[in-house]
């Protein structure tokens, strides 16, 4: 890994593990943002992890710009040599593809797409070698995805998916974002996945929505009443495709109250991943059944 | 007490001095736009420098009051009557049990701030009254105030009139300058581009509001060769999304430069090329579209230096207003 340091303004840290992304970079990225935290430096107001790279906030009247970038750099031999493991959990998260909401939404912005004259999503699949819709859905979300930042907007996730890296979809963001995208549209950019949280500009393409809410100011949804925002770093999602009348149903058991996310513990070990992709997502997804 | 809302303005929220500690979350810290504007009007009325006041960005709101209330305006210049009768700005007057507080045209800056003994009193959302329209967070109901909105306002510890010495406030001259820290993705652009950067003219275009300023007139970016790494997306301004800081620069498409302000987004897929500094954020809280605007660079000692004069600046309105 290459890692760099620099200065955002006068009051940010700015570390980049590495330029590309890889989990082996958001491992290490989250080891040193973990030894940053527990160093408890004066003067750190705020630590914000990302896929490869993380942000240190700093008080520059209370720790001078210089020592805290040279106290970050004396961690970054710890991180290097730490377990690649995660005492994490697996969430079920319900999606109706090619719903009618994303649709008409993907239609109205179509002069901003790379091919006005399809969907998004035959847009992907065809760029992404695949012969059908069905195929590429298939491949979306048949093997988990792993939550490796939280944000952008509130508890928005981005997600990278767990297989290897020549069988990762990728496409192109929008060439000038939307101005709307529908409440817990379900979409990808560049090797990210996302589940918007709240509705807004966003430049994603779009597939598909969840009827399950991961983001609630009021604090009213049944499974979000203890904190507003339900994701974090780490977490690992498995989309399970829905039809409209499962979305309706679960749409209304979450108004309802009733709705409880499928959700099991697990843990991600790197080398355990590494070594053998499709034997540990199989144990990951083993673990839902469980339940 | 509460005041009433007979009409809102063009987008007036609640502001604090923010809610630190959620970013990491995708929670901006938000608050007001200009720190030093909503600070000096709560020490005219006798308030914590934090307490919750109004942001009323180009146009004022107009409210009636059901108690008398003592009042005051900073930020943006702008004529102020009370029933009728024009009052001053950067002092603190009473608004008497039935009056209307409104406004004239804007002369000159971008955002008033309205401040009420007592502070206004909505519920606190993650340790703080700002209101973060995007998130639904804060505020009233999560929104700009609206007609018919009656906010409540806390105990008031005075009800003395007083003003401000006005040769304690920095006028602004233009063109305005922006003191930039070079830095984060700053390595991705060409010498001749960085050099253009500083060089160019640019103005504030009409997509500016409290997310970020979005500037144009100046040159596109021009960025070094390279073969982009696996994950940031195939444009040359693209990267691994990472973290965005507040003031940051990015660059979408290597066209128009936007500095993210108070309610940042939180990180992105485009590359950044250094920050503005602490000291000038409230500053453009206070540029109207079209201002113009040049980027000057800074050394890391200069910016602290600039942070210190501000700070200094402060205390010495703390001295007079105490």
């Amino acid at each position: 890994m290459k890692t760099r340091y620099s200065f955002g303004g006068d009051e940010h840290v700015y570390v980049e593990i590495d330029e590309e992304m890889s989990l082996e970079a958001f491992f290490i990225a989250l080891s040193l943002r973990n030894a940053v935290a527990e160093a408890e430096i004066p003067g750190v107001t705020e630590i914000c992890p990302a896929n490869a790279s993380f942000e240190v906030r700093f008080d520059p009247d209370v720790i001078a710009p210089e020592e805290i970038m040279a106290r970050i750099r004396e961690l970054e031999h710890k991180a290097e040599v730490s377990d690649k493991r995660l005492e994490t959990r697996i969430i079920e998260i319900p999606v109706y593809f090619q719903d009618p909401w994303t649709h008409e939404t993907l239609m109205r912005f179509r002069e901003r797409h790379q091919d006005p004259t399809g969907s998004d999503l035959d847009y992907a699949a065809r760029i992404n070698g695949y012969d059908s819709v069905e195929a590429f859905l298939e491949a979306f979300h048949s093997q988990p995805w792993f939550v490796s930042m939280v944000g952008f907007v509130a508890g928005l996730p981005f997600l990278y998916q767990l297989v290897e890296r020549e069988k990762q979809i990728q496409v192109p963001k929008y060439l000038r974002p939307r101005t709307d995208t529908p409440k817990l549209s379900v979409g990808i950019g560049g090797c990210f996945g996302c589940i918007y949280s709240v509705r807004g500009a966003g430049g994603y393409q779009l597939f598909g929505i969840t009827p399950m809410p991961i983001y609630d100011p009021t604090q009213t949804v049944s499974y979000l009443k203890d904190f507003m925002v339900f994701f974090r770093p780490g977490d690992i999602v498995k989309w399970k495709p829905v039809d409209r009348a499962e979305y309706e149903r679960i749409e209304a058991a979450v108004a309802a109250g009733t709705y409880t996310p499928r959700i099991a513990p697990v843990t991600f070990d790197l080398d355990a991943f590494n070594a053998d992709i499709a034997g540990t997502n199989a144990n990951l997804m083993e673990a839902l059944n469980g339940i | 007490m509460a005041f009433k809302v007979v009409k809102p303005g063009l987008s007036t929220t609640v502001q604090d001095l923010g809610r630190p500690g959620y970013f990491h979350l995708g929670i901006p810290e938000g608050g007001a736009m200009d720190r030093f504007a909503l600070r000096v009007a709560n020490m005219l009325v006798g308030n914590d420098e934090g307490a919750a006041g109004l942001e009323a960005v180009f146009m004022g709101p107009e409210l009636t009051f059901d108690a008398d209330t003592l009042v005051a305006v900073t930020g943006a210049e702008m004529p102020i009557f009370v029933d009728g009768e024009p009052r001053e700005g950067w002092s603190a007057f009473v608004v008497k049990a039935g009056q209307t507080l409104r406004f004239g045209f804007l002369k000159a800056g971008a955002r008033i701030y309205i401040a009420f003994g007592g502070g206004i009193a909505t519920p606190l959302a993650l340790g703080s009254r700002s209101t973060y329209p995007i998130g639904a967070l804060g505020g009233i109901d999560g929104r700009a105030i609206a007609a018919g909105d009656v906010v409540p306002v806390g105990e008031a510890t005075t009800m003395t009139e007083r003003s401000l010495d006005r040769s304690l406030l920095v006028p602004v001259s233009a063109p305005v300058s922006l003191r930039v820290l070079t830095g984060l993705y700053w390595h991705r652009l060409t010498p001749a581009c960085q050099a253009r950067f500083f060089a160019d003219e640019w103005v504030v275009a009409p997509e500016a509001d409290r997310m970020g300023y979005r500037f144009r007139g100046g040159s596109p970016m021009e960025f070094v060769d390279r073969e982009q790494p696996f994950g940031a997306g195939s444009d040359p301004s693209n990267i691994v999304d990472g973290c965005y800081s507040y003031g940051s620069i990015q660059v979408p498409g290597g066209q128009e430069p936007i500095v993210l302000h108070r309610d940042a987004v939180s990180g992105g897929g485009y590359f950044t090329l250094g920050a503005v500094i602490s000291a000038d954020m409230d500053l453009i809280g206070q540029l109207q579209p079209n201002t113009k605007v040049r980027f000057t660079e800074v050394t890391m000692e200069e910016a602290l230096a600039a942070r210190a004069a501000r700070r200094d600046r402060l205390a010495k309105l703390r001295a007079a207003l105490a």
